[in-house]
């Protein structure tokens, strides 16, 4: 894998802030995007638009075609079985929504249980927390001192009123990978829904929907360098078929009449109004980006920037890495006496992005004892260079601090 | 954004407040957070009439959150709710005399938010009693 290479398709990077070459850390949050998925989105609208799937001329069928080629690009590369698994959605947040309330709001009912873990982003928490007015149970599965799920007490926690778990793959705090095939079949054979939260693994390793066998999966495209408000989630079509419509309106009906509509097949069930023909020729692009490159090279570049980025870290007075023991992808860290928003500002006149505050996991942050953590995480652009930058910019941060 | 913002005073105070802590009998207590950041602050403060007599904060947050609540406390101990009413963000932000950037804004202005909401809401409880 060629890092200096794969940069120069990032236009992005060569910006400066404050007279330092950006170095972006910060692709758990959001990644930056090749010149070929910029590119893609522009030709797009200058050769292409027009509203998909309404009219009969040749510019709609462009559009139909490129929104529908894009759907078949996720199918391979997630390994669904054919297009009615894949719905288009803004992001993962969404997509827990359409889970939880054209799912979860019909199908369980007072005394049901629901069982989470305590490392998820608000996008696999909030949603959930619809249920409680019915009476279900929301519960949740503790880490270990080392940052890991713990899965004995996984396993004690499931019940036969377990009715669904749903489970990040990657936490994106931790960075720790959740052995997910094994939750899947603890679920299963419990009879319980399997639901996985894809949006940091997904962008950086390969996850195979048909070898995980989840029941649902949901992840975003902007953070696997697609543009913003693009996501997706999958889901068996048997499970889909019996679920009702998330939002109504256009495009998600077969036929309307004044007092009843009836629905359109299996995606676009799913999918009302106007979709996001951008975003899907995006993600579709980013997917060809990434396949190129390959999955594993990206794992495998990954690994190599958190082991260094922890080397160089643990020499660093005052400072306590809180990403967990199999942690990759990201290091998240504490600075005795700093908090998190004066690292990162400081960072930032060195031209430094990294993420700082409560990550969008405040459980968590309240499991490790912390109030707000600093963030470094890595993507396929990055290089130990930048890391050795990021690092060695922490001794402003005890400059101004007087640490 | 620059690094100006982390003047002595703005360290002095965040790393030694001189208003933190609680009032055991206080009149009000306010608390609100930053659901940006997760930043908190609460505000205690008894009154006597219409002047404040007592203040205290306690919270958790970034230098510029902290040393902003400790700034503002010493500027508003004595004032009558009246004053503190008129005193507007302006105000303060010339107060506080640094250059704060949009995203850092909400952490200069989470002390003077939480102040405002507990001395509105002792004017209510007030008014209800008379
Ligand atoms: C693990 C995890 N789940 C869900 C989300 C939410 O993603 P989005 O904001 O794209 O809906 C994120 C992103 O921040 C995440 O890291």
């Amino acid at each position: 894998m060629n890092v200096e290479k794969i940069r120069e398709d990032f236009p992005i990077l060569k910006r400066k802030i404050n007279n330092h070459p950006l170095v972006f850390l910060d692709s758990a949050s959001t990644s930056q995007k090749p010149v070929q998925v910029i590119n893609a989105i522009k030709n797009y609208y200058e050769m292409n638009n027009a509203n998909p799937h309404r009219s009969i001329y040749q510019l709609c069928d462009e559009a139909t075609q490129m929104y529908e080629d894009a759907r078949k690009k996720v199918v391979k590369f997630i390994n669904a079985r054919n297009d009615e698994e894949i719905i288009f959605v803004r992001n993962t947040n969404e997509a827990m929504n359409i889970i939880v309330q054209s799912y979860a709001m019909d199908n369980l009912k007072e005394g049901d249980e629901v069982l989470l873990t305590v490392m998820e982003h608000h996008a696999n928490i909030v949603p959930w927390q619809m249920l409680q007015k019915k009476g279900v149970k929301i519960k949740f599965v503790d880490i270990k001192d080392d940052g890991t799920l713990d899965m004995d007490k996984l396993k004690d926690m499931m019940s036969k009123n377990t009715k669904i778990v749903s489970v990040t793959h990657k936490s994106n705090v931790l960075g720790s990978l959740n052995p997910i095939n094994e939750i899947g079949k603890i679920s299963h054979d419990n009879g319980s829904l399997f639901v996985v939260d894809g949006a940091q693994s997904v962008p950086n390793m390969q996850v195979d929907v048909n070898n995980i066998n989840c029941d649902f999966l949901a992840f975003s495209g902007h953070k696997m360098l697609a543009p913003m408000n693009i996501g997706v989630l999958y889901g068996k079509k048997e499970i889909l078929e019996r679920m009702e419509p998330f939002m109504r309106g256009s495009d998600m009906i077969k036929e309307v009449q004044l007092t009843e509509s009836t629905w359109n097949d299996l995606p676009w069930k799913f999918e009302a109004g106007t979709p996001n023909v951008e975003g899907a020729v995006g993600l579709s692009t980013a997917i060809d980006y990434l396949e190129k490159i390959g999955l594993d090279n990206v794992e495998k570049h990954e690994e190599d920037l958190t082991k260094h980025a922890l080397e160089r870290l643990r020499d660093v007075e005052g400072v306590k890495i809180l990403s967990a023991k199999n942690g990759n992808g990201m290091v998240s860290f504490h600075l005795s006496g700093v908090h998190s928003h004066d690292i990162a500002y400081i960072l930032n006149d060195s031209g430094i992005a990294i993420r700082s505050g409560h990550m969008c996991a405040q459980p968590l942050m309240r499991r490790l004892g912390v109030q707000s953590v600093a963030r470094a995480s890595f993507y396929l652009y990055n290089t130990k260079e930048e890391i050795d930058k990021f690092v060695d910019s922490l001794e402003n941060v005890k400059k101004v601090f007087k640490k | 954004m620059s690094l100006e913002i982390y003047h002595e005073t703005i360290l002095a105070h965040y790393n030694n407040p001189g208003n933190s802590g609680v009032i055991s009998d206080a009149d009000v207590i306010s608390k609100d957070n930053n659901p940006v950041c997760g930043d908190v602050v609460e505000i205690q403060v008894k009154f006597n009439g219409e002047r404040i007599d007592e203040i205290k904060f306690q919270g958790q947050g970034c230098a510029i959150s902290l040393a902003s609540v400790d700034i503002l406390i010493d500027a508003i101990k004595g004032k009558t709710v009246d004053q503190i009413k008129n005193f507007r963000q302006e105000d303060f932000l010339k107060l506080l005399g640094i250059e704060i950037s949009p995203l850092r804004l909400k952490c200069a202005l989470l002390g003077l938010k939480v102040l405002k909401t507990g001395v509105y809401s002792y004017l209510d409880n007030n008014t209800e009693s008379t």
